[in-house]
């Protein structure tokens, strides 16, 4: 056979190729080329008619010359004519340039399906392999709609030979992966799936890759491979390692067919036939102990065939996740690996063991290997493979060993490769916030990160620990002194600068007063590092020097020098020179008071999806973070915040117990906007100084969904036909005359109402005069709600009065007090209002909300309903499905209980549902209800007085578009309220 | 499997086998891209590295390089013996192979690994299918020109 290979005839191709080898310089070979090109052009166009050996030798040449990186314009048609020869070499040429050159030139491609359809139905098998590889090889559309019929017949037909089955399955699985529309294997399924059994190894073999692909995607039809992939594997497991002759592969028996199986059976769930399963895990314990046995060979070859098996034998343990025996085994397997001497299994056990680091049945197995991982973290010298070991050791944080875990990483960080270093960054932020017991611990974590890797340090980070930092009131004098102190290096991080302004700008009075941090010691530290900063940042530090002037007064003179010298209020830059005149202005016309106010301290950021988790999921894709973990995140990050529930935090109203879930996290939490204020809008978005740098963030507030802030556009001409709408109500009486007492409420209020039992943030009101959005959040029995009066209009609103009532026993009830507001309103302009609301004790009404503002002289007077209801104090409780029915049969007296059966008034999907019960403030229990589609809550309102139980039913009737809704409750009327909220909801 | 290339030392492709549709623009630029990470690389470093959405599997012969670009959820190590039982067929076909019979005999490259994987994926495992494979199509080849011109 050699013979064939050394020189079989196309001596001009070789003397070709030797001639191209020896060019010196890329112009010699550019020139050689060419030369050759023109030569072959000259002969293809020639008058004589060439023979079939001199077409194969030039197409040949065509070929390599192609490869070598040049293009190729012609020839194509000669190739084509190749097809059609009756000489195999010939074909075999033409369709390997056919193969490599091919565009969809749809002249040709008729041509070559023409070939194509002549070679299939040749019967001769050699001929049709060739034409099954040009078709998988080009494997276009035109391709698949030519042939996408014919395949399925080949490769099932009866006398069809092996190899012919064999090139037919891929070719299929190629054009299914293109055009799986054209590929319709309806009737062709089982006798497919039973290719599986065929005698012939190769058959399989290539079988199964199809298999697999189309179970992935029809996994119901396809089902019956399991059993049959199961037995297959099991008598491959079970043989003796010369049996299978040619497809035992370095003494393991059909390695490639093994991984195959093991592969297929991930698209299923564990069989459920129990006799099946047996056997699947007796495999796989028998894959798990051959590892332990010794080698049979010293090749490598050996050694990776066989743990190509087991890899992907736990590769299917942890996609069943459900055989604690199997996991943690599979945990040991891996621990030996990580300290072989081969650094390919080294690098694949860690990787393995990251996804076995997230079941909950081999979590601990995997943190007993902690040291092993630190030290291949510290003394790898494969880059990926440390790689790979940050990423575990993130994968087995937890609470008990994250002060260990973020320390080693953060050392890490010292010398970490360039490529990685952001990446890590972002674990280590996001796993202080995670397993911060204490914060100060997360503040020294993150000014760590920014001294060792600041360029690093994403804008998310830094936002992130300010954010934080705002929320949690016992870090805040720590957070100060601790920035303060890092300022203080000769050279610190722009990013450092950029904290240290904001903390220093809002919490520096907490360390003013050590006279070694008294203001100007503060002021004059962050003003050294001022120019070395670039614009943004110094567009910040201008910020947090107003708010030094709010701070301490005695540092007005000299931060007043400051903006008032040249290069400040005359920057070039725009933002800066904006900003020190309107600050210089701002210190010297306003007083103390509007100072105070237009520079109040930040208030909690809402909670939302920690920002770096998202950075982190979108830097690796969608599924690099498991949900699980993001759910997790939310959590911790919220017990972070102190919004949980701790007991024992006397706080008012903490961050945010803010129960709208955003999808979208935006930086800082700016949709809230609770910063807006009646201040000029000058004062407003200095305030927002971070929320600026946020780029985005701060024109997507326009765009709030929401729409706290939506359509502020100043009304055109046609504002004058807004009057009609406006007082015109009452045309028949003069303006002025308008009753002066409350309006009763507005007839849709209760509706309104309605919107807000589920959800907390949103509009409540709006006409062509006035926009009213909502913003609340609870805690315990308290509750805080932010109002955004919009004025649409262009012209102000004024005498803008605002009065909450409490008519009847309300007023015993509940105790709602409303901050001020500005009584003048800008054409346009928007304002803010805080009410706070304390239950004392249960109640069914709600609050009355007047409003009252003259618009172009004429009064404005309207009452709605403030949307809290009883349903806003719950505390979710969870509870077992015992401890749940146990309660559900002690509420059984008749007043306790309420029941509601009614339509379906929107579309019954589970997810809305849920998120609707979730927003009543209750939890949801999961498998406590013996039927699945009901879903039961339970929660207790707190009240200054008592606490009351309740517990929820919801029973969906599909069929009937009906719901049965239960509740019951130690007190009656607070079952009988809930029922009436909630009926509306559904 | 993605696709498969087999460069030498100095950065000159020898054999480039692409599954997926891709424009030659691409291919251009991920071949230029990837030589230059997998010949950055020293000899003890491990075989698979993440390159871009793909994990990339190679290994050194002789004076070539032998680099397959595989999805997210395909077994490394067996990816490593698609390499080398591709080695050992052509080894096997030209006796023991070197880079000059790859570059001489370029298309003979081409026709194994066609036997060898279709379509990304493995067509055979056994090192006689395939050369039984190939052989027939060289005695064909002989048939013809009676052992060459």
């Amino acid at each position: 056979m050699p013979a064939v290979s050394k020189g079989d005839g196309m001596r001009g191709l070789a003397v070709f190729i030797s001639d191209i080898r020896n060019c010196k310089s890329k112009e010699a070979e550019i020139k050689r080329i060419n030369k050759e090109l023109a030569n072959i052009r000259s002969k293809f166009k020639g008058d004589k008619a060439l023979d079939g050996y001199s077409k194969k030798k030039y197409v040949c040449k065509l070929l390599f010359i192609f490869l070598l990186g040049h293009d190729i314009d012609f020839g194509h048609m000669e190739a084509v004519n190749l097809l059609s020869s009756n000489k195999y070499t010939e074909k075999q040429i033409g369709y390997l340039f056919i193969s490599v050159l091919v565009n969809s030139n749809s002249e040709l491609i008729r041509l070559i399906n023409n070939a194509i359809k002549n070679d299939l139905s040749s019967r001769n098998p050699t001929f049709m392999c060739l034409a099954l590889h040009c078709i998988a090889n080009v494997g276009s559309r035109e391709m698949a709609e030519a042939f996408a019929g014919e395949i399925p017949r080949i490769l099932v037909a009866g006398d069809t030979m092996d190899s012919v089955k064999q090139s037919a399955a891929l070719c299929l699985l190629r054009l299914y992966r293109t055009s799986p529309d054209l590929v319709l294997m309806g009737e062709w399924t089982s006798r497919v799936v039973h290719l599986l059994n065929d005698q012939h190894m190769g058959v399989v073999t290539a079988a199964i890759s199809l298999i697999t692909c189309l179970s992935q995607k029809n996994p119901e039809e396809f089902k019956t491979c399991v059993s049959l992939a199961v037995s297959r594997l099991s008598r491959i497991v079970s043989s003796a390692s010369t049996d299978l002759q040619d497809y035992t592969y370095y003494f393991v028996p059909a390695p490639w067919l093994s991984c195959k199986l093991l592969r297929l059976l991930q698209c299923y769930p564990p069989p459920e036939d129990g006799a099946v399963k047996g056997r699947l895990v007796e495999c796989l314990e028998t894959i798990l102990n051959k590892a332990q046995e010794p080698p049979k060979s010293k090749k490598v070859q050996h050694s990776n065939a066989k743990n190509a098996i087991l890899f992907e034998a736990i590769a299917l343990i942890i996609h069943y996740d459900s055989e604690p025996n199997l996991l943690v085994r599979a945990c040991n397997q891996l621990g030996q690996f990580l300290q072989h001497r081969e650094t390919n299994l080294r690098y694949l056990a860690l990787e393995s063991m990251c996804t076995l680091a997230s079941s909950e049945f081999s979590h601990e197995a995997v943190k007993t290997h902690i040291e092993t991982v630190i030290n291949a973290l510290k003394t790898e010298r494969d880059v990926s493979v440390r790689q790979r070991a940050a990423d575990l050791l993130y994968a087995m944080c937890d609470r008990s060993n994250a002060k260990q875990i973020v320390a080693e990483m953060l050392s890490y960080l010292e010398t970490a490769d360039y490529s990685i270093r952001e990446e890590m960054v972002l674990k280590v932020a996001i796993l202080a916030e995670k397993y911060a017991v204490d914060y100060s611990w997360y503040v020294d974590t993150i000014l760590n990160l920014i001294r060792i890797a600041g360029d690093y340090v994403s804008e998310e980070v830094w936002y992130r620990v300010i954010q934080i930092v705002i929320n949690r009131d016992d870090v805040q004098g720590y957070a100060a002194k601790t920035v303060f102190e890092a300022l203080q290096a000769p050279a610190c991080h722009e990013n450092m600068v950029k904290v240290g302004g904001y903390i220093l700008g809002e919490f520096g009075n907490l360390i003013a007063g050590d006279p070694r941090s008294s203001p100007l010691v503060q002021f004059n530290l962050l003003h050294s590092k001022f120019h070395l900063c670039s614009v943004p940042t110094r567009a910040l530090l201008l910020s947090a020097y107003i708010k030094f002037i709010n701070l301490f007064p005695e540092t007005k003179p000299t931060i007043q020098e400051v903006l008032r010298c040249d290069s400040q209020i005359r920057n070039s830059d725009v933002e800066l020179q904006q900003r020190a005149v309107e600050y210089l202005k701002l210190s010297s016309i306003a007083s103390t008071d509007v100072l105070a106010t237009v520079l109040e301290e930040m208030p909690p950021f809402p909670e939302r999806e920690s920002s770096i988790l998202a950075k982190l999921k979108k830097k690796k894709g969608p599924g690099a973070v498991s949900g699980n973990e993001l759910e997790e995140g939310k959590r911790e990050g919220g017990e972070l915040n102190g919004a949980g529930e701790r007991p024992g935090d006397s706080s008012a109203i903490g961050a945010s117990n803010a129960s709208t879930p955003s999808p979208s996290a935006d930086l800082l939490g700016l949709r809230s906007a609770a910063p807006v204020s009646a201040a000029p809008p000058s004062a407003g978005s200095l305030l927002v100084d971070v929320f600026s740098e946020a780029g985005p963030a701060a024109p997507a507030a326009g765009a709030n969904d929401d729409g706290f802030l939506r359509d502020l556009e100043p009304p055109t001409e046609s504002s004058d036909s807004l009057l009609a709408e406006g007082p015109g109500d009452s045309d028949s009486a003069p303006p002025s005359v308008v009753s002066e007492d409350p309006a009763p409420p507005l007839p849709e209020s209760d509706e309104l109402l309605n919107k807000f039992v589920c959800k907390n943030n949103g509009v409540l009101f709006e006409n062509q005069l006035l926009q009213i959005g909502v913003k609340s959040e609870y805690r315990q029995n308290l509750g805080r709600m932010y109002l955004f009066y919009g004025n649409k209009t262009s012209v102000q609103f004024v005498n803008f009065t605002t009065t909450v009532s409490c008519p009847g026993e309300l007023q015993s009830q509940l105790n709602v007090q409303l901050k001020p507001v500005d009584p003048l309103v800008e054409g346009g302009a928007q304002v803010q209002q805080v009410i706070n609301i304390e239950c004392l004790t249960v109640f069914s009404d709600a609050p009355l909300l007047n409003i009252k503002f003259r618009y172009g002289g004429a009064l404005q007077n309207l009452t709605l309903k403030l949307p809290v209801a009883i349903n806003k104090f719950f505390q979710p409780t969870e509870m077992s499905s015992h401890d749940f029915f146990q309660r559900w049969k002690q509420l059984s007296q008749p007043q306790q209980e309420a029941q509601k059966i009614f339509k379906a008034n929107h579309a019954m999907d589970t997810e809305v549902l849920k998120a609707k019960l979730l927003g009543l403030g209750t939890a949801l229990l999961e498998k406590v209800d013996p039927n699945p589609d009901n879903f039961v809550c339970a929660g207790v309102i707190q009240t200054k007085a008592q606490q009351v139980g309740c517990l929820l039913r919801l029973e969906p009737n599909a069929q009937a578009q009906m719901y049965r809704l239960t509740l019951r409750s130690s007190k009656d009327t607070v079952a009988k309220r809930l029922c009436e909220l909630l009926a509306e909801q559904f | 499997m993605r696709f498969m290339l087999l460069f030498s030392r100095q950065g000159k492709l020898r054999l480039q086998k692409w599954y997926t549709a891709t424009a030659e623009r691409d291919k251009k630029k991920m071949v230029r891209e990837l030589m230059q990470v997998v010949l950055a690389r020293k000899p003890k470093m491990c075989s698979f590295l993440e390159w871009r959405d793909l994990k990339i599997v190679y290994k050194r012969y002789a004076s070539l390089y032998f680099c397959c670009a595989v999805e997210e959820q395909d077994n490394e190590l067996i990816t490593l013996e698609v390499i080398h039982r591709f080695v050992e067929l052509l080894d096997k076909y030209f006796g023991s192979v070197c880079e000059l019979d790859i570059i001489f005999n370029f298309e003979k490259a081409y026709f194994i690994l066609d036997e060898f994987l279709m379509g990304g994926e493995i067509q055979d495992t056994s090192k006689k299918g395939v050369l039984k494979a190939i052989e027939q199509a060289d005695l064909l080849q002989e048939g013809v020109w009676g052992g060459g011109v």
